[in-house]
């Protein structure tokens, strides 16, 4: 029996022994007799028109069943939804083209599906793949995002007219007004790049229509099997009722897997329906770079204007934003960047205008950190540059910006991708960046360290940045807790589970209020046939907004126990505790189980009486106002060999503040989760596109994720500053880690390399830092 | 990532192979550890009507001392039982010291010595080594047997003297020499991928104190593993030095090697890595070879 309270502890997770011998189940581990294989074939291209498909030899392959072209597709043939419909900012141009289920007359991206092949076995649908024959004649294609905006660019969507998805322009204050007073305005123009998400489990499907009791269910790697399972119903003209949509157990979200729908998603199942047969699809890793959604390129030109302390008047930043060919997710990832960028500090003047382009690659859609990576480059990046310019050290002059606790909540007066006013609901960011500073021995590094081994010709750097993240949005999840006759509890939520820890932390909540061990709390999730209400997990929100509703159910139950118990006990409320699955009356050996308790709640005989429910059972829901503000400093120290540019991290330090910790060990292992994919994005890993739209790096012997070798040991600290917006006082993690590590390596590379350059671009690598220094050009066409 | 339909065959003798060899031609490809060929085919960037595999061939896996004191090495020997083996280690350190650096441990216990030097990838360690080493193969054909030099096997992108219906059946390793000592380096962007730069070194000391002989393998720095010929003579016949050694650096990056650029690694990039890491490896061979650097007169 493990010790109350939960919330707070480290608790061991429930669902590791299931993922640790191998028993957890994923999509792919769903067989189910005559299961049929499907195959994609998708285009070469980056740009052109579909003239013709000719799939005749590929239908007469042995043990090929079907081959489907957008024309056999009829009436089911259409645009998908557009999935985030854009915040109402004045002036807002938002031009929608949102993904297709197979390409009919144009092919805008390579990898974009033209047809899908169903047969016997994976195998032969890739045989038959190779039997249709395709005629597309290339169109001029737009790859640079400067270039997709100039008059004699092609256009990728004839009907649009133009390649611009979408123009916004947020202002707080003056700007112009501000610079005009200002000791110093630093500008710079940086360029930021993101990379694919990795999840180690690509995407997959199952459906099987049953068509004895006309039911279809769905096996998907969707982080949002609810919202998947009404759309589907809807578009296949059936009941929800009727739909099931399992989430198992997921290899990794990370973002790109919130996306509907997929055009696999569409037709996966209305081919299972067609053919009365289960029908699976599992992306494969070569599929996966072009089929799946990621993040890429920002071009900013910012400035910054200060005064003679440091102290910020007013920050202003253009930007351009790659949306890739279709732009169903709206403009989430550009708007975190435009609101991030504000970071911990206090800017009284912001002009933020952005343009995000149609351009002929895959679609870009929120990856861990969702565009806010971006904004955080250039807001630290210009601080420090600011610094420099005013001598001031680099730790003071965010420490002199820094939002004061008493300045919450704080309204930045721009707007959110949740559509609410950008508000902060509470931080304390000093002492977050006093305690990194001194982890990481920051004044003794700089004064001692630094300059004995710059002595003896090696270069060491170090960087400290701070950042923070608007998490925990809504609308609202729900859940349901019910005690059962075991004394076992059923947990249910609508959010899926990618790897999170929600099998436990979810359990903790619900354990502190039933007084049960939190192995005894069972949490379903993930399946549209245990909850029916829900969007998913993104957006660093499931304990807060989930794990808030769990929270609120457990009360309701706690409620009907002590009702129930104090009835059967013939004792007050007050006088009764809840602990170790039983209701005791205090100080007393007279007690009741909890099971007990559930039996008598759903009597067979007798009566409940009216207005009563029966069982021990409830259900809550919780929607917040709008995001919580969670926050972070990291701060490393790098070594960089100064003749072949390699660069080793000699410290990591984190310190973070979710607000109150759930369980310190599953926010720490999403924290170092976090930071390996921002040392990804930092210095290993860049989506390279040619000139023709083609990826020249569509596998992980080229695309570089960190390994283990990659990424050094954490030293992670924390703060706590309970957010006031949901009763637990939380904050989200899912995202943290990953977001400063670029503005955070390219401050500690120019210390390292004392200012020979200046880092204005990310990734980087290597070779990229020794082209830097010295002068030398990178691009292999342009070297070559 | 299916491969397309082909026939599989596993023969048990190598006189089998031979024969499957004749029968099919260029329709077969051999299979020995598969860490190329495999992807390859998933990718469907190679479609052979036939797949032979080796795996099931007897006496190709042997690790024995050669007369001569050398050693010899079957074909189908995995990397990892190279890697681990205590012959190995002490007959040919080189060897020993560069497969760690020989893509990842999962690999290395499928991957075969035998099958990394037929594939002759540009990139890859091994075939360095051999030329460093002024190793050779044994291969068996339509016509017998015959032994093919290092520096005569790696032909070109891939390419090797290897003729059609032959099969690499054992690498033969020159016995150590006294005053000698070696060295291997490489650049990459993470352990186990392939290096931006590689260098295998193998110098000999003459009782002197002077550079007998000094054989700069380079990888990753062109269509083929190549030998720094300019760098050499940088060398030979000098007693060596830290200006000398430099020199040979300077010589192998910016003389001897033509590189391309790639997306990790520009070309002067590369050229830079290759000056720094002969130089560096250099100073380690002479330093293992137990000669006394000098600094030399620059």
């Amino acid at each position: 029996m493990g010790a109350h309270p939960y919330v707070g502890a480290g608790v061991v997770r429930n669902e590791d022994a299931q993922l640790l011998t191998g028993r957890a189940i994923f999509v792919d581990d769903v067989h189910l007799a005559g299961t049929l294989h499907a195959a994609f074939l998708r285009s070469d291209f980056a740009h052109g028109r579909l003239l013709s498909l000719d799939t005749s030899a590929a239908r007469r392959r042995e043990g090929v069943i079907a081959v489907y072209t957008a024309e056999d597709l009829g009436d089911y043939w259409c645009h998908g939804p557009l999935l985030v419909p854009p915040p109402p900012i004045a002036g807002l141009t938002f031009n929608t083209a949102t993904l297709v289920p197979l390409a009919r007359d144009r092919v805008v991206h390579v990898g974009e599906p033209m047809a899908v092949v169903v047969a016997e076995s994976r195998y032969i649908a890739e045989d038959a793949l190779e039997d249709i024959v395709v005629d597309i004649e290339p169109l001029p294609v737009v790859v640079g995002l400067e270039e997709a905006l100039a008059p004699d660019s092609p256009v990728i969507h004839e009907a649009l007219g133009t390649n611009v998805a979408a123009h916004a322009v947020q202002r707080k204050g003056d700007y112009e007004a501000a610079r005009s007073e200002a000791h110093t305005v630093v500008s710079r123009k940086f360029s930021y790049d993101r990379g694919v998400a990795g999840s180690l489990e690509n995407r997959g499907i199952l459906a099987d229509w049953n068509p004895r009791n006309e039911e279809l269910t769905v096996w998907d790697t969707t982080q949002a099997p609810i919202p998947i399972r009404n759309g589907l119903a809807e578009r296949l003209g059936l009941l929800q009722s009727q739909v099931r949509v399992v989430a198992p157990f997921l290899g990794g979200g990370f973002g790109p897997k919130m996306m509907m729908f997929y055009p696999e998603e569409v037709l996966i199942p209305w081919i299972s329906m067609r053919l009365g047969r289960p029908v699976k699809w599992i992306e494969d890793r070569a599929e996966s770079f072009f089929a799946t959604a990621n993040e890429r390129l920002q071009l900013h030109e910012a400035e910054l204007a200060v005064d003679s302390e440091g102290r910020i008047l007013g920050v202003k930043d253009v930007f351009l934003h790659d949306s890739g060919a279709y732009d169903p997710y709206g403009i989430t990832v550009p708007i975190n960047t435009q609101c991030t960028l504000l970071g911990p500090y206090r800017v009284p003047n912001y002009y933020s205008e952005f343009t995000a382009v149609f351009t002929n690659k895959t679609i870009v859609t929120p990856v861990r950190g969702a565009g806010r990576q971006h904004g955080v480059f250039v807001m630290e990046r210009l601080l420090d540059f600011a610094a420099k310019e005013l001598g001031i050290d680099r730790v003071e002059i965010r420490k002199r910006n820094f939002l004061t606790p008493d300045e919450f909540p704080h309204n930045h007066e721009i707007l959110f991708q949740d559509s609410a006013p950008l508000v902060y609901d509470s931080g304390d960011y000093l002492p977050a960046m006093e305690k990194a500073a001194e982890m990481i021995g920051y004044r003794e590094f700089l004064e001692e360290e630094q300059p004995k081994a710059r002595d003896a010709g090696r270069q060491l750097g170090l960087g400290i940045v701070s950042y923070v993240e608007g998490t925990g949005i809504g609308p609202y999840e729900g859940a349901r807790v019910s005690v059962e006759p075991s004394g076992k509890v059923q947990l249910a939520t609508g959010v899926g589970t990618q790897g999170q820890g929600h099998f436990t932390t979810f359990a903790q909540i619900v354990a502190d209020q039933l007084g049960v061990d939190v192995t005894d709390v069972n949490v379903a999730t993930g399946d549209t046939r245990e909850f029916s209400w829900g969007t998913g997990t993104f957006a660093s929100r499931g304990i807060v907004v989930a794990g808030s509703a769990c929270h609120e159910a457990a009360i309701v139950v706690r409620k009907k126990i002590l009702a129930l118990a104090s009835e059967a006990l013939e004792a007050a409320e007050d006088d009764l505790e809840l602990a170790d699955g039983v209701v005791r009356v205090k100080g007393s050996d007279l007690s009741i189980s909890l099971g007990e308790l559930a039996v008598r709640a759903n009597p067979l005989r007798g009566t409940v009486e009216p207005g009563a429910e029966p069982g021990l059972e409830a259900t809550s829901y919780f929607g917040p106002a709008r995001g919580t503000t969670a926050s972070g400093v990291h701060a490393m120290i790098v070594e960089i060999d100064p003749e072949t540019s390699e660069v080793s991290i000699q410290r990591y330090v984190v310190v973070h503040d979710c607000g109150r910790l759930v369980n310190p060990v599953i926010v720490d292992g999403q924290i170092h989760g976090g930071v390996a994919h921002g040392i990804g994005n930092a210095f290993f890993e860049e989506l390279v596109y040619d000139d023709q739209g083609q990826l020249l790096n569509a596998s992980f012997m080229d695309y570089l994720l960190p390994t283990a070798t990659d990424v050094p040991h954490m030293e992670v600290a924390h703060v706590e500053t309970p957010s006031p917006l949901n009763p637990l006082g939380v904050k989200g993690v899912g995202e943290a880690g990953a977001i400063p590590v670029g503005a955070l390596y390219a401050q500690a590379l120019e210390d390292a390399l004392q200012g020979a350059v200046e880092i204005l671009e990310m990734p980087l690598s290597p070779g990229r830092l020794f082209d830097l220094v010295h002068g030398t050009p990178s691009d292999p066409e342009a070297a070559s | 990532m299916k491969p397309a339909p082909f026939e599989y065959r596993r023969p048990d003798t190598v006189e089998e192979v031979l024969h499957l060899l004749a029968e099919y031609g260029d329709e077969a490809k051999l299979l020995a550890g598969g860490q190329s060929l495999i992807p390859t085919m998933n990718f469907r960037l190679a479609q052979p009507a036939v797949l032979i595999d080796l795996n099931a061939v007897k006496g190709l896996d042997s690790v024995d001392e050669a007369d001569d004191g050398g050693l010899r090495l079957g074909a189908m020997v995995r990397q990892a039982a190279a890697e681990r083996s205590a012959l190995v280690a002490e007959k040919v350190p080189l060897l020993a010291e560069t497969l760690p650096f020989v893509a990842h441990a999962q690999i290395r216990n499928r991957g075969t010595i035998g099958g990394n030097l037929a594939h002759a990838d540009p990139r890859s360690e091994l075939p360095a080594v051999m030329l460093a080493l002024g190793a050779s193969v044994r291969v068996r054909g339509p016509d017998g047997e015959r032994s093919i030099g290092a520096g005569d096997f790696f032909t070109g992108f891939f390419g090797t003297a290897l003729e059609e219906g032959e099969l690499l059946t054992e690498v033969v390793l020159p016995p150590a020499v006294e005053g000698g000592g070696q060295a291997f380096l490489e650049v990459s962007r993470r352990l186990g991928d392939y290096a931006m730069v590689g260098v295998a070194a193998s110098v000999v000391c003459d009782p002197a104190g002077r550079c007998h002989r000094a054989s700069i393998a380079l990888l990753s720095v062109g269509s083929r593993p190549m030998l720094a010929e300019q760098a050499s003579a940088c060398l030979v016949g000098e007693r060596p030095s830290s200006a000398a050694v430099l020199a040979a650096g300077h010589a192998a990056g910016n003389k001897d090697i033509d590189p391309q650029a790639d997306m990790h690694a520009s070309v002067a990039y590369r050229r830079h890595l290759a000056t720094v890491l002969v130089r560096r490896a250099l100073t380690a061979a002479f330093e293992r070879a137990g000669c006394v650097m000098g600094e030399g007169a620059s």
